[in-house]
């Protein structure tokens, strides 16, 4: 009950230890970005092995089955992994503190969320080495992944699971912070565009989830305890996967852009140094995405045969998401206009992004229109439409939110030359290798395909595409380059490092202490901290008082529950197999790590630590190092 | 430390669940869980609705060949009045009456264990007397997953409110044990609301073809 622990000097282990109990938001955001950033190279060198055997026709660099489980692995890695963790790293390190709150509603939960996400991400890996990788493609159809050997499928199903219910965790908590924890002053409608798309897309985890939960235990039922759900001949029927998985997944399509736009949203008035055009119509266009993104998971299935009353019904919502996305395309364009626009590396990937994903978002009312989708379904066209969006849209804005908020989160500041050189190559690999990939659809070039013959007219556009991917990957290393220099010369930058901050989580000094405000702030409009600087002040005004703050305690459990749960999931596995007779001991003792953890969490009182006004004092001059 | 503060029944706030920020946080977490549980069974009752009488072959029972309405009768009001009597606990709860809150949570456990036997027995009666099984079609998957996952809530909420009971035995109410008997009742609600649901699409709408 002391805050010893937070001054003193750790040794390697004592820092390990630190982030394995850890329940603070800044280094759980750090465990995410870690875990993220690990996934996200792990999904793009299967990338680089889809675009190595591709290159060429005829190539057999690798095996048509393997090809199947680098393809699988790829889309729910990337995914579930990388795209939604390296988010939830962002909300976890700026969304508390934009709202000018001490810590997040829930930091147990928190952490939680966070190991339950990183154990099903590490059961799912270990297929590559315990029998061979999912291979049903990351929609994974029932009829396909009931087929499928061995145990690829089954390491999908109960890797997503777990991991599934650590994002509904991260995201309840979300909503309960943005709802309960704002500082006095901070109304809904000054809350940054980035803690808007917070909360929506938290609100869709909430909502969508679930479904892809029902998807999950019935397909884990039905290849690992005989029931018979998706198995026609026991009177069950595939589509319902089908429909749970799109329900689910269309509104993750929304999970995943929303915080992105969020990014964008922030960066374009910090750097064209004026105030985000239509704020309100902002906001109003992301809950309408958010509400339409619910309507529209059945134009994943217009080939499935629902019927063209059902085509036209989703084919009209679908594109009628299209209005609320131009508003916000609008609104940023008329942000820069007229700006006195400072063109740094988050800048840059923010203005890149505009033109990029306004291609995928046309490439998509196209197949909105359901005749045509009979045309585009299942072809490379598909491929670049998604990587359109999820490229030009979410990878620009993780790349962009990285450089942006890195002096938040470590408190030195990425090099621009090289995050320049990242940004050339990265962006011209990334038109390069999708941009022709719709040419090759239409041409007939199917998706998933392992191979292609030559003379089909197919040759030079895979080529050119595979050469692309290239410079992506070039990027993608010199910004890990960029990464390691700056950590390695370790330059501390002060409180709002920019310059041009606009936002509560600049006002802190860097590093951030670990209580965030010492004093909550008094939130007195939209942009709270350009506010006071336009009033010549360099910090927030007070709204309180300092007083004794209030902690939570670290703790193990949340590691311990995930344990018992990744446990559980290789018993569940096994038991089918002829002479495990050790899997189903396995699964109950699994259960019972975890019950038992959240039954010792649910009777031992833990009721954190006061941090005490003196010592608070005491820290004013040091800018509260951890 | 306030949550750890003894009261007396004039001191006890009004809505001590909602007392701290703790509690508060809570309250609206669980709600927003509860948002979630009912997308999640909304997916079981859309899928057993899909499902329901898909059976291989005509040998298989179908709803109407398995259901009995006075044990499925019995299991119903059972549950809603175990509901009700959660109701009283809290009632007592925020009347600061922790004896009485605890004896009312007591009955509500007894209604709730009653509940399960019942659930027991049907399971049990369909898969001897019927060969109404997990695995023996796709309407029994269903059946059992959308039933059997109410039944692993009813499992937990029961181990939920044992728990809570006997921690808090000897020390009785604070606002930092008051939003836990506050949420655990709400739990209790809500798998008494999917029961209602259960009852009307899976038994009622069964026995009517």
């Amino acid at each position: 009950m002391s805050t010893i622990a937070h001054t003193q000097k750790r040794g390697f282990a004592g820092t390990v230890w630190e982030y394995l109990t850890t329940v603070d938001h800044k280094k759980i955001a750090i465990l995410y970005l870690l875990a993220g950033g690990f996934f996200f190279i792990v999904g793009g060198i299967e990338a680089m092995m889809i675009r190595i055997q591709l290159a060429v026709p005829n190539n057999d660099f690798v095996s048509a089955g393997l090809f199947n489980e680098i393809i699988t692995m790829h889309g729910t890695t990337m995914i579930f992994l990388a795209a939604m963790p390296l988010l939830f790293a962002f909300m976890n390190a700026v969304m508390p503190l934009q709202i000018g709150a001490r810590d997040v509603a829930f930091p147990f939960i928190n952490a939680l969320g966070f190991w339950l996400f990183f154990f099903g991400g590490l059961f799912l890996n270990l297929s590559w080495f315990l029998g061979g990788a999912p291979d049903a493609g990351w929609t994974s159809y029932a009829s396909l992944s009931l087929a499928s050997e061995g145990h690829g499928i089954d390491f999908y199903a109960l890797g997503l699971q777990i991991s599934g219910f650590g994002t509904l965790m991260g995201g309840i908590n979300f909503l309960v912070t943005i709802i309960n924890m704002r500082a006095p002053g901070m109304t809904y409608m000054r809350m940054p565009l980035f803690t808007w798309t917070t909360f929506v897309a938290s609100a869709l985890i909430l909502f969508a989830f679930p479904p892809l939960t029902v998807g999950l235990f019935m397909l884990i039922f039905d290849r690992m305890f005989g029931s018979g759900f998706f198995d026609v001949a026991m009177g069950g029927n595939t589509i319902i996967w089908e429909h749970f998985f799109w329900i689910f997944g269309h509104p993750e399509v929304y999970i995943l852009v929303l915080p992105a736009f969020g990014i964008f949203s922030e960066i374009f008035p910090t750097f064209a140094r004026k105030r985000l055009f239509g704020y309100s119509s902002m906001v109003f266009a992301t809950v309408l995405i958010g509400f339409l993104g619910f309507m529209v998971w059945a134009h994943h299935m217009f080939t499935t045969g629902l019927g063209p009353i059902a085509n036209a019904i989703f084919a009209v919502a679908t594109m009628a998401i299209a209005v609320p996305t131009g508003i916000k395309i609008f609104n940023w364009i008329l942000t820069i206009w007229g700006g006195s626009i400072k063109f740094t590396v988050p800048m840059l990937y923010a203005v890149a992004f505009i033109p990029s994903f306004v291609m995928g978002g046309v490439t998509g009312v196209m197949q909105a229109a359901a005749p045509a989708d009979y045309q585009f379904h299942d072809s490379y066209f598909i491929v670049a439409h998604f990587h359109y969006v999820i490229v030009g849209g979410i990878v620009l804005g993780l790349l962009g939110g990285a450089h942006f908020y890195w002096p938040l989160m470590f408190g030195t500041m990425l090099s621009e030359k090289l995050g320049k050189v990242t940004f050339v190559l990265f962006l011209i690999g990334f038109h390069l290798t999708f941009f022709i990939q719709h040419f090759l659809g239409l041409m007939g070039m199917p998706r998933r395909v392992w191979t292609f013959l030559p003379g089909q007219g197919l040759d030079s556009g895979n080529l050119i595409s595979s050469i692309g991917a290239a410079f992506m990957a070039v990027g993608v290393i010199i910004f890990l380059v960029n990464v390691v220099i700056t950590q390695v010369k370790n330059v501390q930058v002060g409180r709002d490092p920019w310059e041009d901050g606009r936002t509560l989580e600049w006002s802190l000094p860097s590093p951030t202490p670990y209580y965030n405000f010492k004093q909550l702030p008094l939130v007195r409009g939209l942009d709270p901290y350009w506010i006071e600087k336009m009033e010549g002040k360099t910090e927030m005004t007070p709204a309180e008082p300092v007083g004794d703050i209030h902690m939570p305690n670290n703790s193990f459990v949340p590691f311990v529950i995930s344990l018992g749960l990744f446990i559980a999931a290789f018993g569940a596995m096994y038991h089918a197999d002829e002479g495990k007779d050790w899997a189903i001991p396995v699964l109950i003792i699994g259960m019972i790590v975890t019950f038992g953890a959240m039954l010792y969490r649910s009777i031992k009182d833990d009721h954190g630590y006061h941090i005490h006004k003196e010592e608070l004092l005491d820290e004013s001059g040091k800018g509260g190092a951890v | 430390m306030a949550a750890e503060q003894k009261f007396t029944p004039q001191t006890w706030p009004e809505s001590p669940e909602q007392a701290t920020l703790e509690g508060k946080n809570k309250f609206l977490g669980f709600w927003f869980f509860l948002g979630g549980e009912t997308v999640l069974f909304a997916s079981l009752f859309a899928t057993y609705l899909a499902l329901k009488d898909s059976v291989p072959s005509d040998t298989h029972a179908k709803a109407a060949d398995l259901f009995e309405l006075p044990l499925v009768f019995l299991m119903t009001m059972l549950l809603l009045t175990s509901s009700l009597t959660s109701v009283f606990a809290m009632y007592h709860m925020k009347n600061y009456n922790f004896k009485k809150m605890q004896q009312w949570l007591f009955i509500t456990v007894a209604l709730g264990l009653g509940f399960l036997g019942c659930e027991i027995y049907e399971f049990n009666h369909y898969y001897h007397e019927f060969e109404h099984k997990f695995t023996s079609s796709a309407f029994g998957s269903a059946f059992y997953t959308l039933v059997g996952f109410h039944g692993g809530h009813v499992v937990f909420g029961l181990s939920w409110i044992i728990a809570l009971m006997i921690r808090n035995a000897k020390r009785g109410l604070t606002l930092y044990n008051a939003p836990k008997f506050y949420l655990a009742s709400l739990y209790w609600h809500f798998i008494d609301v999917v029961w209602v649901f259960i009852f009307t699409v899976v038994y009622l709408m069964g026995m009517v073809g």
